[in-house]
């Protein structure tokens, strides 16, 4: 290693430890996040968004951008795209609720069926994309309807309504079921309530007990599909063989990446994570809706975009992209307690996409010395 | 540069009579060629030669019609590039060679990651990853500001020496450079021929595939002349002049008008 330190190029410019630490994928991520937060400290910081209630408020709405957007991103790295993404939430959820309420089945079969059939769809859809060569945006389009088509289909035929309710009751006992729709860290939320850091309900059937009374699983899956998909991307080999699969299919086969299943797997992941974020929402929700998760693919593409993944695939930062889930959530959630018209959701979603990919085309090109 | 003595060893990789057709297209219709360790043997040719499918033949992505591979003395078929690899026959593609979005060290370990465990599961040992690659670079004479550097801020001669680096490192044997000074600048296409005669020097056998006469007198111990699908002749260094190289390449007739109205420049 003296070696190496020792040649001296004239030409590579000492860098600074500072700019090194702030230019990485995640920087305009961060740089919005940081944005986000002080401007709802100053516009709404006094509206409750920032108690105990206000927090689980955006935090889960955040984490169910948070669930799918880290499928996005990995598949994005990998060099596809899944626009199914929101037509799988749809029918996950209807599967669960039809096999459990309609069928009869117990929950947890309900569950494990439907995770089953939708991975299958995720390999199908990769399949289909690394033997035709097609490109993964037209066959998930396909898939995009194929999969809402049935999520309507189905439950008219079956039931004769779009809206299948009564998983709740269904659930009551199940013991997977809790995994999803359950809440974990009870007693130290009423130990939060009872000493005064939380507020507690004053009076009604709930009186004692603190407002917020546990962190919802979904959070935690948000939590550890995020943990598993940062240790895999940037600590692991198949992490390598995602990054050379998306950077280049060709050159990465050349050295015995098997890119075909590295794909086949990100789209494997990708409607796992749709899975997971379907379950949860029938848990919560005790029903299932033909038209959920509508427009979600895309929602998952700006928050992995803003976390400074590149479109064409080879680059990116799953860290960025819970970052990206985080500012959807926040400004989202935010809009409404800071007292301002929901439609401008949209206009300011748009701002901050635009600015944060302005600014992380910059950073990317001095990483990477594209020109 | 003087020819190193063990060029005069049995053959590594001997091809014989290979010819490859694709449908009704003729490809190959009948190249020999054989590499010795430690010698560069260049392959020279114009455009649509078969260069390129001659060397993909070598390196297990095309099956040949029909001809012989020895490798080693006996015989042998790549059924794809993995095992050619694992043979110890590496290629560098001309510009598939790095993927300029990734650091180097995730380039140089790229399909061969380092692994380490922790309790049940696997990580990546970028700690020896790193060290390997920065001693590795050290050697060929390329000052990395750190293993973290992305492939895309070096340049085309240093990304070509990365990739020869990478396969010198796992225990090349046959080194095949598709092109690898064609889209060079003089004083990077002179790092790239350095390379290729350090690598030399360790017994590798280099096959260097270029359509630049100049290039190939630099560093070649053997010169191969592909036309039309056919190997045109062979000569060792020494033995031939440039501008019978330069003619055998062309075609012969064609070239000799040619050169004249361009004044003996090309």
């Amino acid at each position: 290693m003296s070696d190496a330190s020792a040649i001296k190029d004239e030409r590579v410019k000492d860098t600074s430890s500072l700019r090194r630490a702030l230019i990485r994928p995640e920087l305009g991520a961060m740089v919005g996040t940081v944005a986000v937060f002080t401007f709802f400290i100053l516009f709404a910081g006094d509206s409750g968004m920032f108690n105990a209630q206000g927090v689980m408020n955006w935090s889960v709405v955040s984490a169910q951008f948070m669930i799918i957007a880290v499928g996005a991103c990995m598949l994005m790295i990998a060099g596809e795209f899944d626009l199914s993404v929101g037509s799988m939430i749809g029918f996950a959820g209807m599967s669960i609720a039809i096999f459990s309420v309609t069928w009869g089945w117990p929950v947890w079969l309900a569950i494990i069926v439907t995770f089953a059939i939708c991975v299958s769809i995720g390999a199908l859809n990769g399949y289909i994309v690394v033997r035709t060569g097609l490109p993964s945006f037209i066959v998930t389009l396909a898939a995009l309807f194929i999969l809402r088509g049935f999520t309507i289909y189905f439950p008219q035929v079956i039931e004769r309504r779009t809206i299948i309710g009564g998983v709740s009751d269904a659930a009551a006992g199940d013991w997977l079921a809790p995994l999803f729709g359950g809440k974990i860290g009870q007693p130290l939320f009423a130990w939060l309530g009872e000493n005064g850091v939380i507020s507690v309900f004053e009076r009604g059937a709930r009186a004692g007990q603190p407002v917020v009374d546990g962190v919802p699983m979904l959070i935690v899956w948000a939590l550890a599909l995020v943990i598993f998909g940062h240790v895999l991307l940037t600590r692991t080999r198949f992490g390598n063989w995602i990054f050379a699969s998306g950077g280049d299919a060709q050159a990465a086969r050349y050295v015995g990446v098997p890119v075909n299943r590295v794909k086949i797997l990100m789209f494997m992941f990708t409607a796992f994570c749709a899975t997971v974020f379907a379950t949860c929402q029938v848990m919560e929700f005790g029903s299932a809706g033909a038209d959920r998760g509508l427009l979600k693919e895309f929602e998952a593409i700006i928050a992995v975009v803003i976390g400074g993944a590149l479109l064409t695939g080879g680059y990116g930062s799953v860290i960025g992209a819970a970052l990206g889930a985080l500012i959807f959530g926040v400004v989202q959630q935010g809009l409404f307690f800071a007292n301002v018209e929901s439609s401008l959701f949209r206009v300011f979603l748009g701002v901050i996409l635009l600015f944060a990919v302005i600014l992380n085309t910059y950073i990317r090109r001095i990483i990477t010395g594209e020109r | 540069m003087s020819i190193p003595a063990s060029t005069s060893g049995a053959p590594i990789i001997e091809m014989r009579d290979i010819q490859k057709h694709f449908g009704a297209v003729i490809a190959l219709s009948g190249v020999s060629f054989d590499i010795r360790p430690g010698e560069c043997h260049c392959l020279l040719g114009d455009n649509g030669a078969g260069k390129s499918t001659f060397i993909k033949t070598m390196s297990g992505v095309h099956k040949p019609t029909a001809g012989e591979i020895l490798f080693n003395g006996r015989p042998m078929r790549f059924d794809s590039p993995r095992d050619a690899m694992e043979a110890g026959v590496a290629t560098v593609y001309q510009d598939l060679a790095m993927i300029p979005l990734m650091s180097v060290t995730r380039n140089f370990w790229m399909g061969r990651e380092p692994t380490r465990r922790i309790g049940p599961l696997r990580f990546m040992d970028f700690a020896t990853a790193n060290a390997v690659t920065m001693a590795e670079m050290a050697r060929m004479g390329i000052a990395l500001r750190s293993p973290d550097q992305a492939v895309g801020t070096l340049s085309g001669g240093e990304r070509q020496t990365v990739a020869i680096a990478r396969a010198v490192h796992f225990g090349a044997r046959v080194l095949i450079l598709d092109e690898p000074t064609s889209a060079l600048g003089v004083r990077q296409t002179a790092n790239v021929l350095a390379t290729i005669d350090k690598v030399r020097q360790k017994g590798v056998g280099v096959v260097f595939i270029t359509h630049n006469v100049r290039h190939a007198l630099a560093v070649g111990d053997r010169f191969t002349v592909l036309n039309r699908g056919r190997t045109l002749g062979c000569a060792e260094r020494g033995r031939i002049t440039p501008d019978a190289l330069q003619d055998m390449m062309a075609g012969g007739q064609e070239m000799a008008t040619l050169e004249g109205s361009l004044g003996g420049t090309v």
